[in-house]
């Protein structure tokens, strides 16, 4: 019963709701289905299929509130969770921070972040993929390990105020390392998408495979500033801490009143409406993007609308609680789930065209903050890291650790190219002047 | 569950908390109360049967079943007010197989004989569907079955019986202490697990275990509004394998820190109003710390930092799954490999043993039985200075010509399949009776670090750097005041190599890692490592500091 439909989910929560006697409640079903693959050394290691619903039910009595949850759907089952939690609601103490439930809202359309396609793939289906991409490694005398990731899920709110809420949402994730037997060449491609007709395991490996083959015996660059042309996956990665979504996740307009953030001021208040970055810069969300449909509402039922977050250099908006934005007198905007870099028009091809001398970043590894107050973070370049002279590929280059801030990187702005989605997100490679390497990793 | 997720958790200073559910582990609220019911180990058997059999009928030749329910209850406050108190229940089961020599694995929420059937069912679908591609067969170390037996933690209190207004009040006194003491934010949270885990396998095994765990942490945020400098301490506790009796502090589980810190070490018990106060004091100091010159330093490492070093640059490089090029596409390899191995290379100084051990009492790793279904036990990592072993699974065994696994299995829950996770990985104390101060009073410039800070390290597990919570400076034998905006980067075999003392069995603590992620989809398992102070020869420290804006 994984993918409920509007009509279903919303009649398991109108009962739930009938049941309360709190104050206030509201009721979220989560839904999801899927199944993944993982391979290494050419062959499949493990493989797994998930299907799960659960019921969430607030109450509240006053500014107490209380959670249970189930996940069976019988009457019986659906009372005891509303009575728990109007139990709990009863014994919690009263919050300073409480908001009233939200009323109805007005939620836009996102019919791209469904595909049938992705919600009907088959064990068979994930196996060919795979399978593909391993035959291609063989072939090819290379030595593969790959992620096959797809899920179709729904989530369903409504609350005693009125509000209604339902979207159903898919996703599919593959990333490969391709590398050389003799262990001195690695390389890495991933795609991600809601509609799995796009994906293509093959032109992926391929591509990983290449710049496996290519990154053999790299070449030892002593550490310091250099030109970098990042590509996208080394911006944004698909599972796990990256530049671009340090500086996304650090623009939390409380943090930086409080004093505890990049955008705090000297003396008190904040640095929204001031230019922080190269005038080339500006990123928005927009969750009916059709390349990055995502949901169009966020986990307290706000909803996720068009919002700039920078433009043209300036930080015009940061993100808030409902509390938060009570309290301060600002705008109401929930966190995004997805975001969009604008860029140009150059290819990766061109951009590396038009760099003299300057590095080919593939992917950053082991993100890690180092320092809140310049959100400096420190990781390495790993699978395919390449020395440009004169607009070409000169040679692999051994990795390197890095010491950057995305602050100080998105204003030492060369170059930006054509976005593509990386983790739900449009990102564009970017060419920027004088990174920060720190030392020489030996890692493959 | 994105790795993401659950990497900003354990940033507590920066306020940065994305609530109410404990991202890291599958899960959704529930209250307290539904905790304390267990599942009848009876009804559980039957259950498990019926996924074995259904397996067996679809064509394994081998299948296993975890019907587990994983609880956890985390309270998160700031300041003087809750946040949030996040009751987590999942209740479900997982079935792996081996079908035509490759593994399946299907996992679900309906727990009736009928639901587990067909997800047995489902399994071994997958796995015929996998085995069509697939060129290596499975093989598994045998394991004798151990009929029904089981394992609980060694626990004194249950942290799930004690009501949510103590732990709340617990929370709240200490985020008062470090309010009182000049902190300009406080958050605090407390993170408990309980694993009820029910394995049965082909095998003959029907092993039933209850596994705890409890993570009381906190970060302090000092600010200075006029120059806009913000800087944060976090708590020196250790999330541990203990129940709330973590929480009571004793007098012989507090260890004196170096002189001129003030620092206190904790082994089996935390007082965490004491260190609440300590923090607040110390991240005001941080304030107005000497920035530290870049270069060449000896270093003498308190157990709550290493821990965090011998985790990233021996635990993940020694990894079996690792080595072999089986996390390539993720958590990366190793250049530990077995050719690396067979050349008998210093891994560090013949001062450095390092052992494996899923038994230690009050570790995060402690269990009685993997998640395959091994007994536990302890092991050699490495010996003087060499490399001697590594951590196996079943199915890794016979890769390196052994007839046995090292009980390394685990899985986060019910709906992730089990793969190698790493055991409790730790350094041996030093022989020779020594102290932190006779060691501090033996180093002529040298920086001692506490507590954990930023760390990254390389996907084969060579270049690494790291932080810390507090760093004080060491000149002629003795501590010199506080610095800041230190970070060492090293390689891993030049850093074991350097290390020039051990202090003796009486410094020893465990430090743990609650979230530590690996593998697609990301699973969380958690994990202790236990050492004395050491001190490390000559290791080259960065400065961190940058200018913006």
């Amino acid at each position: 019963m994984a993918i409920l439909s509007q009509d279903e989910a919303q009649a398991i929560l109108k009962k739930v709701i009938s049941f309360s006697t709190a104050d206030e409640c509201e009721v979220t079903l989560n839904g999801e289905t899927g199944g993944n693959v993982r391979s290494a050394r050419n062959s499949i290691s493990t493989s797994g299929a998930v299907d799960n619903v659960s019921l969430v039910v607030e109450s509240r009595f006053g500014k107490r509130s209380g959670v249970a949850t189930c996940n069976e759907f019988d009457d019986a089952t659906l009372r005891r969770c509303v009575q728990r939690a109007e139990e709990i609601a009863r014994l919690a103490p009263e919050s300073p921070e409480y908001m009233p439930l939200l009323g109805p809202q007005q939620y836009s359309a996102a019919p791209q972040a469904f595909a049938k396609s992705t919600a009907g793939i088959t064990p068979d289906y994930r196996a060919q993929q795979v399978g593909a991409s391993m035959k291609i490694c063989d072939e090819k005398k290379l030595s593969s390990a790959a992620f096959l990731n797809d899920e179709a899920g729904f989530v369903a709110k409504r609350n005693s105020k009125g509000l209604e809420a339902y979207q159903q949402i898919t996703n599919l994730e593959f990333s490969i390392t391709v590398r050389t037997p003799d262990g001195t060449g690695s390389g890495y491609a991933t795609a991600d998408y809601n509609d799995s007709s796009k994906f293509d395991a093959a032109a992926l490996t391929r591509t990983a495979a290449d710049k496996a083959a290519m990154s053999r015996n790299a070449k030892a660059l002593e550490p310091g500033k250099y030109t970098v042309i990042l590509e996208p996956a080394a911006l944004v990665a698909n599972s796990d801490a990256s530049l671009l979504q340090a500086l996304m996740g650090a623009l939390d307009a409380r943090n930086a009143d409080e004093g505890r953030s990049f955008l705090s001021k000297k003396g008190g208040g904040n640095k929204k409406g001031e230019k922080l970055f190269d005038e080339r810069v500006t990123i928005y969300s927009d969750p009916t993007m059709p390349e990055v449909a995502t949901l169009t509402f966020s986990g307290d039922g706000r909803p996720q609308k068009k919002t700039t977050w920078i433009e043209k250099g300036v930080v015009k908006n940061l993100y808030t609680s409902r509390f938060w934005a009570q309290k301060a007198g600002i705008p109401d905007l929930p966190r995004p789930s997805g975001w969009v870099m604008e860029g140009g028009t150059q290819s990766l091809q061109d951009m590396i065209k038009g760099t003299a001398k300057g590095i080919l970043v593939t992917r950053l590894w082991y993100i890690r903050p180092v320092d809140p107050q310049t959100l400096l973070y420190t990781g390495l370049t790993r699978d395919g890291t390449f020395y440009i002279e004169n607009g070409k590929i000169k040679h692999p280059v051994k990795n390197f650790r890095f010491n950057e801030s995305p602050i100080i990187m998105l204003n030492n702005l060369e170059a930006i190219g054509k976005p593509v989605r990386v983790g739900g997100n449009l990102v564009p490679p970017l060419k920027i002047r004088d990174f920060t390497f720190t030392s020489l990793s030996d890692a493959v | 569950m994105k790795r993401r997720e659950f990497v900003g958790l354990t940033g507590l200073a920066t306020g940065a908390l994305f609530l109410p559910s404990i991202p890291g582990l599958a899960s959704s609220p529930v209250d307290p109360a539904r905790l304390l019911e267990a599942v009848d180990p009876a009804i559980k058997k039957r259950l498990a049967d019926a996924a074995l059999n259904a397996a067996k009928s679809a064509g394994a030749s081998y299948a296993d079943v975890r019907i587990g329910r994983y609880l956890n209850q985390s309270i998160f406050t700031r300041e003087k007010q809750v946040q949030n108190i996040a009751s987590g229940e999942s209740y479900g089961a997982g079935v792996r197989v081996i079908a035509n020599g490759t593994w399946g694995f299907a996992a679900t929420n309906t727990v009736t004989e009928a639901g587990m059937a067909k997800a047995a069912q489902l399994a071994v679908q997958i796995a015929k569907a996998n085995a069509k591609v697939q060129k290596d067969q499975v093989k598994l170390a045998p394991q004798k079955g151990y009929g029904e037996v089981s394992w609980k933690t060694p626990i004194e209190k249950n942290s799930f019986e004690v009501p949510v207004k103590e732990k709340v009040d617990l929370l709240l006194a200490a985020n008062a202490k470090a309010l009182d003491n000049g902190a300009s934010f406080v958050n605090s949270a407390l993170f408990q697990i309980n694993e009820q885990k029910y394995f049965a396998s082909t095998d003959g095994s029907y092993i039933d275990q209850d596994i705890h765990r409890i993570w009381p942490t906190f970060g302090v945020t000092a600010i200075d509004r006029a120059s806009g400098k913000f800087r944060t301490r976090e708590g020196l506790s250790a999330p541990m394998g203990l129940g709330y009796e973590y929480l009571t502090p004793k007098a012989a589980d507090r260890i004196n820190g170096p002189v001129g810190t003030g620092l206190i070490g904790y082994r089996n018990s935390y007082d965490m109003l004491e260190d609440a106060a300590l923090a607040a004091k110390q991240a005001k100091e941080k304030l107005t710390a000497k920035s530290v010159v870049p270069g060449k330093y000896d270093l003498v490492l308190d157990p709550n930092h290493l821990g965090l070093t011998i985790h990233e640059s021996i635990g993940h490089a020694t990894e079996l799954d690792r080595v072999l090029g089986y996390e390539a596409n993720y958590a990366g390899t190793s250049f530990a490999t077995l050719e690396w191995k067979a050349k008998n290379a210093p891994y560090g100084s013949k001062l450095v043993n390092i052992v494996a051990d899923k038994t230690q009492p009050g570790s995060l790793g402690a269990v009685g039985y993997d998640d395959e279904g091994v007994k536990t036990g302890q092991w050699d990592i490495i010996k003087e200075g060499r490399l001697v072993d590594y951590q196996k699974t079943r199915d890794q065994a016979h890769i390196v010509n052994q007839d046995h696994s090292d009980g390394c299995s685990y899985s986060q829950s019910w709906q992730d399949v089990q793969f190698q996770r790493m055991a409790n990985i730790s350094l041996l104390p030093g022989k020779e009776k020594l102290s932190v101060d006779e060691m501090i009073s033996k180093v002529d410039k040298g920086i001692y670090i506490a507590g954990r800070g930023s760390f990254s390290i390389d996907q084969q597990r060579y270049n690494s750097q790291f932080g810390g919570t507090v760093f004080y400076a060491i000149e002629k034998g003795k501590i010199a005041g506080m610095l800041e905006d230190v970070a060492y980067q090293t390689n891993t075999v030049e850093f074991w190599n350097s290390c020039a003392a051990i202090c003796d069995q009486s410094d020893y603590r465990l430090f743990g890692s609650f979230f530590d992620g690996k593998g697609q989809p990301s699973q969380v398992s958690a994990v202790s490592h236990g050492s004395s102070t050491t001190r490390f020869n000559g290791v080259n420290v960065i400065n961190t500091a940058r200018k913006i804006g």
